[in-house]
């Protein structure tokens, strides 16, 4: 596999969310803000690239009975340095994110491209899938986040673009695009318009 | 009619393949069987033939709809002009310029002033949601090459009545984009849908914008005014805070969404569609008797607390939509259950979800929207296990 097509062709081709239908969760809990958008995106992407790296470091060293618990192992590592990062720097938005940068060991992206990808790949090239797959989410998380900030509260990075009735302005707030359903909507919109432009991701019917 | 006859083949060659207006052949076809009976019939050996096609379902629901469309009239103009004439509030805006130059007083005792007041707020409402549904389903017939069926007659017309009557005409067009395209069109379109599109644009609007569609001050066409359903005052004090007579209630003289206040004029429309048999009589009937169960049994548990546990079945079936959504919405042959035992427990389903959360859920007086989509989301549930029951049922006789 080549270089470019590790790090590209998880954006479209093979997105985790739209197509291997991974890490919804917290595609559905953190996109009210871009603020959050952007960092649990850099969070995701840089656990995902690191978690990748190291597995495949170790990766013919590990008995294949207790691979699981040995990424699990990595993975949670790496989740709480970057949390103490962002705790460190961007305190405000990461304690506004709660749980969920904790929760990025869960997320089935990270687990899911260590045990497809880097157990059987170099570490150079798990690396980049990494990167790859953390840009695939993170393209739409900040589709799913830009529509909702938009629509739910006139704003993009806390700047105003729509001014809401309440300050005085003409755009009335949508108040579903504040409730995490309204992720699933958009998240579905974004997976047809992917399968509209490449058709061979639909799916057969039965 | 030959000249429309004559006029309608003369252009047909247009929209015919190869025509130069090939790709709205959707649109010419839908005038055409909406003007004339289609003449192309099913070839095939094997076809069930039976008068009754989509098209006169359609018209027929529309038919058992209008005792309710005509409340809607006569209700929304009723309750404003009672509205006007106590607070002494001079009217405003169109409306209310429209009815002066027809020499119309607001004057709720004046039969044809109220069906003209309400007419004036129900209309725009109606013509919008016909023209951004409409748009959606042409576009979707239009690149699929589907044709356009009449789906959407009963949904945009299911729609208008249950909103209220005071919603901004903007959310109309936003609502019925929402119920038809991700409510239907996702799904396949007419006849695909899981939830009943015209409920799933409702519900998008009060999850969006809340305050247009629930509260105190929507149920009233007068700016400004505040003035609870009657499940809104019930919500608060229990049977004793509702202001409305049980008769009146039942009448449907009472604030609330446009076509639904009345259970008289629904019982008219439940008639219609049970004795044409398009609505199931089981659903209707297994949603009642469980809601009325239900409320019973919330009525002997009793509560200190929350007075809604006091509420008498008669009430809960006569407030609210309860009435409306039993016989219209549950009743939508798609969205429903198809087996007769999956009528009876889809029906009892509904029926005590209404209750539950109009007693027992502080955030929503009403229930009946929430609990018909939460009924459609388990109906291919309910039919699977029906239908699997059977298959195991026979294969036991098949071995004896």
């Amino acid at each position: 596999m080549s270089v470019k097509k590790a790090i590209f062709s998880p954006l479209f081709e093979n997105n985790p969310i739209a197509l291997q239908i991974l890490g919804i969760c917290s595609a559905l809990a953190v996109t009210t803000k871009l603020e959050s958008v952007f960092v649990m995106c850099l969070a995701v992407t840089v656990v995902c690239a690191l978690s990748n790296f190291f597995v495949s470091v170790i990766r013919n060293h590990v008995p294949s009975a207790i691979r699981i618990i040995v990424m699990m192992t990595v993975i949670a590592s790496l989740v709480i340095v970057t949390d103490q990062v962002l705790k460190a720097f961007v305190y405000d938005v990461a304690k506004s994110m709660s749980v969920y940068i904790g929760l990025i060991i869960t997320n089935c992206i990270v687990m899911g491209r260590a045990e497809a990808y880097a157990m059987k790949n170099t570490p150079g090239m798990a690396f980049l899938d990494g990167i790859g797959n953390g840009l695939g989410y993170s393209i739409v998380l900040i589709f799913v986040g830009f529509f909702r900030e938009l629509l739910g509260s006139g704003k993009l990075f806390g700047i105003t673009i729509f001014q809401t009735i309440s300050e005085g302005g003409w755009y009335m707030p949508n108040g579903m695009a504040l409730l995490s359903p309204s992720a699933f909507f958009l998240i579905g919109i974004f997976i047809w318009i992917l399968r509209t432009w490449k058709k061979d991701q639909v799916e057969e019917t039965n | 009619m030959k000249f429309l006859r004559d006029f309608l083949d003369t252009q047909h060659h247009h929209f015919a393949t190869g025509g130069k207006l090939e790709k709205f052949y959707p649109l010419y076809e839908m005038i055409d069987t909406f003007v004339y009976t289609p003449s192309d019939v099913a070839k095939g050996t094997v076809h069930v033939r039976d008068a009754i096609d989509l098209k006169r379902t359609m018209i027929t629901v529309a038919m058992a709809l209008m005792p309710c469309v005509l409340m809607a009239l006569y209700n929304t103009g009723f309750q404003a002009n009672k509205v006007l004439a106590m607070t002494g509030a001079t009217p405003e805006g169109w409306r209310a310029g429209l009815m002066m130059s027809l020499g119309l007083a607001f004057d709720s005792a004046s039969c044809l002033s109220n069906m003209v007041h309400g007419a004036l707020y129900f209309l725009p409402i109606f013509l919008v949601t016909q023209i951004a549904g409409g748009t959606w389903e042409v576009i979707f017939a239009t690149v699929r090459k589907h044709e356009i069926n009449e789906g959407f007659l009963v949904t945009g017309l299911l729609f208008p009545l249950i909103l209220p009557p005071t919603i901004p005409l903007w959310q109309v067009a936003i609502g019925i984009s929402f119920g038809v395209v991700i409510g239907k069109e996702v799904f396949g379109g007419t006849g695909k849908n899981f939830l009943n599109p015209a409920l799933t644009a409702r519900a998008f609007l009060f999850f969006a914008y809340p305050a247009q569609i629930s509260g105190d001050a929507v149920w009233t066409a007068v700016d400004g005014f505040t003035g609870a359903t009657a499940l809104g005052e019930a919500a608060l004090g229990g049977i004793a805070a509702i202001s409305v007579s049980w008769q009146d209630a039942f009448l449907g003289f009472m604030p609330g969404s446009m076509g639904e206040t009345s259970a008289l004029a629904c019982l008219i429309g439940a008639a219609v569609l049970i004795i044409s048999g398009i609505g199931s009589w089981r659903i209707m009937l297994s949603m009642t008797l469980s809601a009325v169960v239900f409320s019973a049994l919330f009525n002997v548990i009793g509560s200190e607390t929350n007075t809604m546990f006091g509420m008498t079945p008669m009430w809960h079936l006569v407030i609210g939509g309860f009435a409306f959504g039993t016989v219209f919405m549950a009743t939508d042959p798609v969205s429903a259950a198809m087996t007769h035992t999956g009528h009876w427990v889809y029906g009892a389903l509904i029926g005590l979800m209404v209750i539950l959360v109009r007693v027992v859920n502080p955030a929503f007086p009403e229930g009946t929207m929430l609990a018909i989509l939460f009924g459609n989301m388990f109906a291919p549930l309910i039919d699977y296990f029906v239908v699997q029951a059977n298959i195991k049922r026979r294969l036991e006789r098949a071995k004896v």
